[in-house]
């Protein structure tokens, strides 16, 4: 009915906005990856900057506040020599006036290259793409409940750094599935890599209907979830979440649902702990388990600037 | 004004007729069907030479956003879009600002409708006052001002019992209620159905039994009370049963279906197509599967628009954030004609549920061709095939899910009391 | 048109290293654009015997043709394995042609450091600068119809050979 053909690729099937993982091929999540492992290299150069994007403008257009995913496009941004414009939409004097269509028109009409677009509402940067000029590019950087694809790529470095191949995986995905963008983000990029098991451990308060649909087994029991898998992504539990009518507090979520190391025992004993952070200590994951050996924390927040730099060179570059 | 259709193919669902017969206007009236009467003299011959002529199209649900949506849309260019769209008779639900719950309310709407000279306006009144579902309304004085039922539209009706005096109350005067079942709380905060998309879009669902539950407790109410209901809007093939066997007890109940409902799901939404924000949700293909064959085997008993324009700033906003509805006033005939094609349905049969069927969930004479009736009459060609352009629409929303698509069924003119309201270019 | 005759690359690179020979210090940097250069740079810096390790450069970073081309996909990381500041530098790729990606590899350089000089090595210099670039050390001059492309080639045992290339 709408948009018949993926809104995310050009006519030559590349890559023209980064909205979702889901309807991208394999073959691009690889380009991203590959890509963004050159530019690992640069990160750990002393001069960390490359002239590729510059005298481009990138806009980053926050309806939804976030330091952490904002800093991180910017220092991405402008170790590609671009020019980066933050903007802080406050919601509420959105509702006072002016449209996100209008914003984004303002902004097109000031002579934008990318916009980085966070909203708390699904949906929001395909409402966006759909009315930009032709040669401006979109990159999600996280909309409501839905994608926040370059975390899903990130933690795709990430695994593809520390376990290579994809396709001999068991990897678990663990809380909150049903409000988090960044777990579907991983469900489609997981299941496009060819992961052969992928499990969602929750709650049936906090997993979506219909979430077997997405290529995925579930379990509510951790203790069997966790067994012999490869890869442990825990995701955040939002506050709002942890009392009230989605779970009665945050202390039954840890005994059941949180990351000890014990649990962490269960994996195999070489298996990675992921975290998008910011982490919620003693909720979903000890403190000895975020600070042990098992955990790539740490690192994912270094892949994190070299992928959105991989996305931003290859979108500007089509 | 004398008035002779000639060679058009009358189809009246009423009477069963699907025969070549000319039709015959005097005074307002339809005073000869087939043969003309003696002395007939037209003023004004309308040839319907390979085009249908049926009775003006009956729709239990048009917004005409006044009073106080006129932002959206005012009073005459809905008006102008019913009659455009073959709608001779309209019932108009009762969330206006403010909602229909006073008399004096209904008689200017009624007053305003009738200058107009256009199709018939038949308000639905306000259940509670204000719709804040406290307080009950003066449902007689609402009648008699010429409320033809009783509805809460959209808003949340929480306190039952609250809900069985209304109900109670309205049985009393055997006014009948309308109600659109979903249970408040259920579908708190959602916008979508509750299946594969929803979860795939990350967007806030509204499960099936939000209505199923709603469902139940009305009938269960209604068994009570004795009162006559109505079903508006139904979305889901389990509701549907419930409907079924509850009119195979014997219950005075009746139910409608939008015809969004009756071709999209859930699929449709596509990219977060905004126009695909409907109330109730559209929901999985099976369950438009359930729909379309209820409609078929009359436990649905009528198909209605559900008419809801919406401003372009309402609607061009993430997806949960867009005022819900679509405009559909111009589109009732080609959709029916369309779901009519596709199930293999005679028109006889299939028109039914858009004239005579509505007319009696109405309870309003109309929606059938007899001698002495009323001339509200529809004259289309079903075989010409049109692009829906929403900026060619007559109704001030472009909403709509079918922008682009080429329907067949294109109204050529619309009578009302044998006048000629519409004439298509 | 008639294929014009490629000379061998491995001869070329004899006359090459016999060029370099007098002109190098065992503290020169040598550094190899990836591919066809960092090859060269690699046998060069085994004849000449030079004691600092050879360096390779990506200048996938630096073209000045990213807009209509887009960045190549898998971008090797350039590696300098010692300090550009303040070194003699010689830069080698394998054919000299219009010098945007030599102008590029300079570009680079720069942002590791200040280098005493640079001098450029390559295996082939067919003209067509669109540059003011210059070899000082080649080891043949080509003349070539500027749509003809010619790359160097490595087989299973390291032999060097010019091949004529698509567009």
């Amino acid at each position: 009915m709408f948009l018949n053909s993926n809104p995310q690729l050009n006519k030559n099937g590349e890559l023209h906005h980064l909205l979702s993982i889901e309807g991208l091929p394999a073959e691009i999540l690889r380009q991203i990856l590959d890509t963004a492992q050159s530019f690992v290299g640069v990160t750990q150069r002393e001069v960390k900057k490359v002239p590729l994007l510059r005298g481009k403008a990138i806009f980053n257009l926050f309806f939804e506040p976030s330091t952490r995913t904002r800093t991180t496009f910017e220092i991405a941004a402008k170790r590609l020599s671009a020019d980066v414009i933050n903007l802080a939409i406050n919601v509420s004097s959105q509702s006072k006036g002016e449209s996100v269509l209008d914003t984004v028109a303002n902004l097109s009409a000031m002579q934008a290259d990318m916009f980085i677009v966070r909203h708390s509402q699904s949906g929001a940067p395909y409402l966006i793409a759909r009315h930009v000029d032709a040669d401006i590019h979109v990159v999600n950087a996280g909309d409501g409940r839905h994608s926040h694809p370059t975390q899903g790529l990130l933690d795709m470095f990430t695994v593809r750094h520390y376990k290579h191949d994809f396709t001999q995986l068991r990897v678990a995905i663990v809380g909150d599935v049903l409000h988090s963008r960044v777990a579907r983000s991983q469900i489609h990029a997981l299941t496009t890599l060819g992961v052969p098991e992928l499990r969602v451990i929750g709650p049936q308060t906090l997993l979506p209907s219909h979430v077997e649909k997405l290529g995925v087994h579930v379990y509510h029991d951790m203790t069997k979830g966790l067994k012999d898998v490869d890869v442990v992504m825990m995701l955040r539990l939002q506050n709002e979440r942890m009392q009230g009518s989605f779970l009665p507090s945050a202390q039954e979520f840890f005994k059941f649902y949180g990351l000890t190391a014990e649990k962490l025992a269960l994996a195999k004993p070489d298996a990675i702990v992921l975290h998008p952070g910011p982490m919620n200590r003693g909720v979903e994951i000890d403190s000895d388990v975020a600070d042990g050996n098992q955990s790539v924390i740490l690192p994912q927040v270094t892949f994190g600037i070299a992928i959105r730099m991989a996305v931003m060179s290859i979108l500007a570059g089509n | 004004m004398k008035i002779h259709i000639k060679n058009g193919h009358l189809i009246d669902p009423a009477s069963g007729t699907d025969a070549r017969q000319d039709i015959y206007i005097a005074a307002g009236k339809i005073v000869g069907i087939g043969a003309m009467p003696a002395g007939f003299s037209a003023n004004r011959t309308i040839d319907a030479n390979s085009l249908i002529v049926c009775p003006g199209l009956v729709d239990l649900a048009m917004r005409l956003r006044e009073p106080g949506f006129e932002y959206m849309a005012t009073l005459e260019s809905e008006m102008e879009a019913a009659i455009a769209g073959g709608i001779t008779s309209l019932a108009c639900p009762p969330d206006t600002d403010p909602p229909l719950d006073e008399p004096g309310l209904v008689e200017m709407l009624k007053f305003r409708a009738r200058n107009l000279n256009q199709a018939h306006v038949y308000p639905v009144g306000a259940l509670t006052v204000g719709l804040k579902g406290t307080h009950l309304t003066e449902m007689a004085e609402l009648t008699d001002a010429g409320c033809v039922a009783f509805s809460h539209a959209d808003a949340p009706l929480t306190d039952t019992q609250l809900l069985l005096r209304a109900l109670q109350y309205a049985a009393t005067f055997d006014f009948p209620v309308w109600l659109r079942p979903q249970d408040a709380g259920l579908a708190r905060g959602g916008v979508a159905h509750d299946g594969q998309v929803a979860t795939r879009l990350g967007l806030p669902a509204i499960p099936v039994c939000a209505e199923t539950i709603a469902v139940s407790t009305i009938l269960l109410l209604a068994r009570e009370t004795g009162v006559r209901i109505h079903f508006c809007r139904l979305s889901s093939g389990e509701a549907v049963d419930m409907v079924r066997k509850a009119k195979q007890q014997g219950l005075r109940v009746t139910c409608d279906l939008a015809v969004h409902h009756a071709h999209l799901s859930e699929m449709d939404i596509g990219y977060f197509d905004p126009n695909c924000n409907l109330t109730p949700p559209l929901r999985s293909q099976r369950d438009r599967d359930a729909l379309r064959a209820a409609l078929a085997d009359g436990t649905i008993d009528a198909m209605c628009s559900d008419h809801t324009p919406v401003d372009d700033d309402a609607k061009q906003l993430p997806f949960g954030e867009a005022e819900t509805g679509a405009t559909a006033a111009e589109l009732l005939l080609p959709l029916t004609l369309k779901w009519a094609t596709e199930s293999g349905l005679p028109l006889t049969q299939a028109l039914a549920r858009i004239t005579s069927d509505p007319a009696r969930v109405l309870g309003i004479k109309a929606g059938s061709i007899e001698l002495g009736a009323s001339a509200d009459l529809c004259i289309f060609d079903p075989a010409r095939y049109w692009k829906i352009a929403p900026q060619a629409l007559k109704s001030q929303g472009k909403n709509t899910p079918f922008t682009g698509h080429e329907l067949a069924g294109k109204v050529c003119c619309t009578l009302v009391e044998g006048q000629i309201v519409y004439e298509a270019a | 048109m008639i294929a014009p005759e490629l000379p061998e690359a491995e001869a070329l690179l004899e006359m090459l290293t016999a060029q370099m020979r007098t002109q190098v210090s065992p503290d020169t940097g040598l550094i190899g654009i990836v591919t066809g250069g960092a090859w060269i740079a690699e046998r060069l810096h085994e004849s000449l015997k030079l004691t600092v390790p050879m360096g390779t450069l990506d200048v996938s970073f630096y073209r000045d043709d990213f807009q209509r081309k887009g960045l190549k996909r898998q971008v090797a990381s350039s590696d300098i394995p010692f300090e550009v500041e303040g070194r003699h530098l010689i830069l080698v790729d394998d054919v000299l042609f219009t010098g945007r990606t030599i102008r590029a590899a300079m570009n680079e350089l720069f942002d590791y450091g200040r280098p005493a000089s640079i001098r450029l090595a390559a295996l082939v210099d067919r003209g067509g600068r669109e540059l003011p670039i210059a070899a000082q050390f080649s080891g043949a001059t080509l003349a070539l119809p500027p749509q003809q492309d010619i790359e160097l080639q490595r087989d299973a045992q390291g032999r060097l050979k010019l091949v004529l290339a698509a567009h």
